[in-house]
């Protein structure tokens, strides 16, 4: 049965069991709903959601679990010698998948019947010639324990779905039935559906939690999974990055935080200054209606998207280092790409966020220092470098931290600005990747996810969080340090 | 008494005057004034930066809203139709007759050019599969005598633009000097004419070979059915979240873990969700690669701390009189939230969120690695479900498979599907500041 159909039949066994309890707890009051404990809603929604509650949540862990214990059995059941050199239990299993689904397809279209699907006697060949019938892709010769494999899937696949059926379907009712039995005029309806509520907020709320954790799970299996096959003392120790697919990779993370860092410096060269200027002026010296014009427009910066600027990098700003700085001008630069183009752009895209946070603690910085300032003498110039940029030091770090942490965790204008060479030189005119770039390289090429080729993008994941989270959780601490201050 | 008044006058500077400026305070007004100069030339400086990047994507992307059409007259007669579509190889044969028919018809209009059919295969490209698609989509026409707009080669498409001009164009097996002196002609006689690209509004991804067929259309469908995903799961679960943790949390650590959590996901570089949405939702739970289904649901986990954190703000700018009040005519704690609090803050929120769908509709990176870019968006999605499943392009994908494909005639067509990228974004949020502007309120 469709998953789609069971959520209707729970829809819709939730509506009548809505009407049915409030009926029935009109009915025992018997018609008069002030002798009712709650509004007479209340014991319908009470009934609605324990329903769809119970069933929503056997649905949710069956269709999560499901997958994984097939597998497991499968997995199980396969005798070892499937597995032959150079290959794995992963891809014999993504083998098994695709025969399963091509059986489906085949099925589906007519070409073959559900009884020759299940039969131990079908061979590859019959299977070839079904999908080629249905129009789907053939994939080579394929071993028969697969096939099993594949069949034995698809009826464990099968069972599995018609008992989450079954289970749906029985926790929904027996909801039904235990609100219907506790449905009465004095039943605290209210309190329950408020309860029941209360949980889904939570719930809610925990999600974040279980990002984060999704997040750090995923990073940290398949990391370990990458340092079992590819030491750490290579990952951390070698200082070439040079992934070959046919083996013998040398997968030094050097090269790429070189890069990650020497873009985002050039960034910060260039977003610091005018963006730390123009929060100054906007905040000391920029005339109200000025500030109500300029602001917006500097935040434009900032909400445009990061392929535009990508784009920008590579079809503008490259070509026009090119005229100056390429083999026409002074002769520096080679191709368009490089760390000058990403990094200026860069900048640029991290103006508006210097700016904007810088301008909310300079604002915050109490007008009684100022006017102590000029009370002594001091020029609006003087007050704002003795004054009050010493005293918002902390917050404007703490503003260039989270500035940092974008810069190292950008992606699109690397991959497009940048280039593709992973090198470690001083030249900033040459082509360098990052850590972003070379993430999304290694994980959109055809490679398998077992190869280390794939897994280091994980290990680079992981190094890449690990920044990024100190460095936000550090500017946090500073920020909210300053901002106590002057509270 | 008279101490002090030897030493009251203290020892006046030389030449201090008020009228006068002495050195040093000329020096701290330059000072002064150079300073002010700096924040002056940064603000300049960044909105220059935002003038050269509205210039330059208007000045690249326009071109990519016209093209340049051939209109040509043509009948195929019913044998022709039978023949062609008897052979293996249809649309050359499709594309033979038409050339010849277009050479014939140069001819009788008495072109001074010297040209043969492969100038004509060099100007306007493959048109055999369309003319066969024209045809077999309404049978009917076949015999009849029709004008059809067959858009011109990308390079002759780029002569006309500009992009092309004859003094960087080397002789070549696509274009050579000979074939832009007949389309020089043409254009003269009205046979070739700029129009406005509706197909590249509706269109629908091409090939690498063909960059003047590319349009968006099926990746604004693909953009569309991931932003209904994030709508419809991120509201509720951000307005969830933001309403259990500003009315009812009890400080405590599990709530403190919360609040750190969602202020560290803010900051999370977005490649990570994209890691985050291969490893648990293709790997892990093998959902399809490529379907918007799967985009939405990592963008929806990029966009809660965003969602949660303007909806908070909003719940936090509803007074604690409307609450008192509730609670003080008998409502429950949870009815005083969903009846009076939640319905105040409502606009707040719809801003947030219409402007965190914003930042998702353009989120490129997370798409990288689902697989989104790999994949060449030929076809409209069948239905409903088919659009949330099927594999699928997204607009920022799209505009970054253009940017990385050779051909510099799809440059044009990344520039201009962000035109239509940023239209998007514009529209939402003009529409979240309407919505702020008419809706808020100040208690």
């Amino acid at each position: 049965m469709p998953v789609l159909w069971l959520v209707l039949i729970v829809a819709t066994l939730a509506l009548g069991g809505f009407f049915a309890g409030r009926r029935r707890a009109l009915s025992d009051a018997g018609g008069d709903h002030r002798r009712l404990h709650s509004l007479p809603a209340y014991y319908g929604w009470n009934a609605a959601l324990k329903v769809a509650v119970p069933a929503a949540g056997v649905l949710t862990v069956w269709l999560l679990a499901q997958p994984l214990v097939v597998g497991l059995v499968v997995v199980g059941d396969l005798p070892q010698d499937v597995v032959t050199e150079g290959s794995s239990m992963d891809l014999v299993m993504s083998e098994v998948r695709r025969t399963v689904s091509g059986l489906e397809g085949a099925v589906a279209a007519g070409v073959m019947s559900p009884e020759e699907a299940r039969s131990p006697l079908l061979d590859a060949q019959r299977i070839s010639e079904a999908l080629r019938e249905a129009g789907q892709i053939v994939s080579g010769q394929l071993p028969q324990p697969v096939i099993s494999a594949a069949q034995q899937m698809r009826q464990l696949d099968n069972a599995g779905d018609w008992l989450m059926s079954g289970a749906a379907l029985a926790a929904a009712l027996a909801g039904l039935l235990w609100a219907l039995r506790e449905t009465g005029a004095a039943f605290r309806a209210r309190n329950a559906v408020e309860n029941g509520l209360r949980a889904v907020l939570v719930a809610a709320a925990s999600l974040a939690v279980l990002t984060t954790l999704g997040i750090v799970l995923s990073l940290i299996f398949n990391t370990v999974e990458f340092f079992r096959i590819y030491p750490a003392s290579e990952f951390f120790g070698s200082l070439t990055w040079s992934p070959s697919f046919g083996g013998r990779s040398e997968l030094g993370i050097w090269p790429l935080l070189w890069g990650t860092l020497y873009i985002s410096l050039i960034a910060l060269i260039v977003a610091v200054p005018i963006g730390l200027f123009a929060a100054i002026y906007l905040s000391e010296y920029a005339s109200r209606r000025v500030r109500s014009v300029v602001k917006p427009l500097l935040e434009v910066l900032a909400g445009i998207p990061t392929i535009v600027y990508g784009l920008f990098a590579l079809l503008t700003v490259g070509p026009l280092l090119m005229e100056v700085f390429g083999n026409e001008g002074l002769g520096w630069m080679r191709s368009g790409t490089a760390v000058m183009t990403a990094g200026l752009v860069m900048g640029i895209m991290l103006i508006p966020f210097v700016s904007s946070l810088s301008d909310d603690i300079i604002n915050a910085v109490p007008q009684s220092l100022r006017d102590g300032s000029y009370g002594l003498g001091a020029t609006q110039s003087e007050t704002i470098r003795k004054v009050i940029l010493p005293a918002a030091l902390p917050g404007i770090v703490g503003a260039i931290l989270l500035a940092t942490s974008r810069a190292i965790g950008e992606t699109m204008i690397v991959v497009l600005g940048a280039g593709a060479a992973a090198r470690l030189s001083l030249n900033p005119f040459d082509a360098m990747t990052t850590i972003t770039a070379k993430i999304v390289s290694q994980l959109t090429g055809d490679a398998d996810f077992s190869s280390p080729e794939a897994l280091v993008a994980f290990a680079l994941g992981m190094t890449l969080f690990v920044i990024t989270l100190a460095l936000n959780i550090v500017a946090l601490v500073v920020v909210r340090k300053y901002r106590e201050q002057y509270e | 008494m008279t101490d002090a008044s030897t030493n009251s006058a203290p020892a006046a500077r030389k030449g201090a005057s008020l009228h006068r400026t002495d050195p040093r305070t000329r020096r701290r007004n330059g000072a002064e004034r150079r300073f002010r100069l700096y924040g002056a030339a940064a603000i300049s400086m960044g909105l220059l930066f935002l003038c050269v990047l509205a210039v330059s994507i208007i000045r690249s992307g326009a071109p990519a809203f016209t093209h340049a059409v051939v209109e040509v007259e043509f009948t195929l007669s019913e044998a022709q139709f039978e023949e062609a579509e008897s052979q293996l190889l249809k649309t050359a044969v499709y594309e033979r007759y038409f050339n010849a028919a277009l050479t014939a018809q140069l001819r009788d209009a008495g072109f001074d050019v010297a040209f043969d059919e492969n100038t004509i295969r060099r100007i306007i490209g493959k048109t055999g599969g369309t003319i066969r698609s024209y045809y077999r989509a309404d049978p009917d026409r076949v015999g009849e005598s029709v004008t059809l707009d067959l858009p011109v080669s990308s390079r002759v498409n780029g002569y006309i633009k500009g992009r092309v001009t004859r003094e960087n164009l080397l002789d070549s097996r696509f274009l050579t000097q000979a074939d832009l002196d007949l389309v020089d002609a043409m254009r003269d006689r009205g046979l070739i004419e700029t129009k406005f690209n509706w197909g590249f509004l509706t269109g629908k991804d091409s090939g690498v070979d063909n960059p003047g067929g590319a349009g968006i259309g099926a990746s604004v469908v693909g953009s569309f059915f991931m932003m209904l995903v994030v709508l419809v799961l991120s509201l509720p679960i951000g307005v969830a979240a933001s309403i259990y943790l500003e009315e009812f949390a009890p400080r405590n650590w599990f709530t403190d873990m919360i609040e750190v959590n969602i202020s560290n996901l803010a900051a999370v570089p977005s490649i990570v969700f994209g890691i985050l949405g291969l490893a648990v939702f293709i790997q892990f739970m093998h959902l399809p690669q490529s379907a918007p289904l799967v985009g939405g649901l990592v963008l929806t986990l990029m966009t809660l701390p965003t969602i949660i954190i303007s909806t908070r703000a909003s719940l936090k700018a509803v007074p604690p009189s409307i609450r008192d009040a509730a609670l003080g005519v008998g409502a429950s704690k949870m009815q005083s939230v969903f009846h009076h609090v939640l319905p105040l803050a409502m606009p707040g929120i719809l801003t947030g969120t219409i402007i965190g769908l914003a930042q998702a509709l353009g989120e490129t990176a997370p798409l990288l690695l689902i697989g989104m870019v790999g994949f060449v968006a030929r076809q409209y999605p069948d239905g409903v479900v088919d659009g949330f499943l099927d594999p699928n392009s997204a607009m920022p994908a799209q505009i970054y498979t253009w940017a990385s494909r050779a051909d510099p005639a799809f440059y044009e067509k990344a520039w201009g599907g962000i035109i239509v990228l940023l239209v998007f974004l514009l529209a939402m949020n003009i529409v979240a500041i309407i919505l702020r502007r008419r809706f808020e309120r100040r208690w």
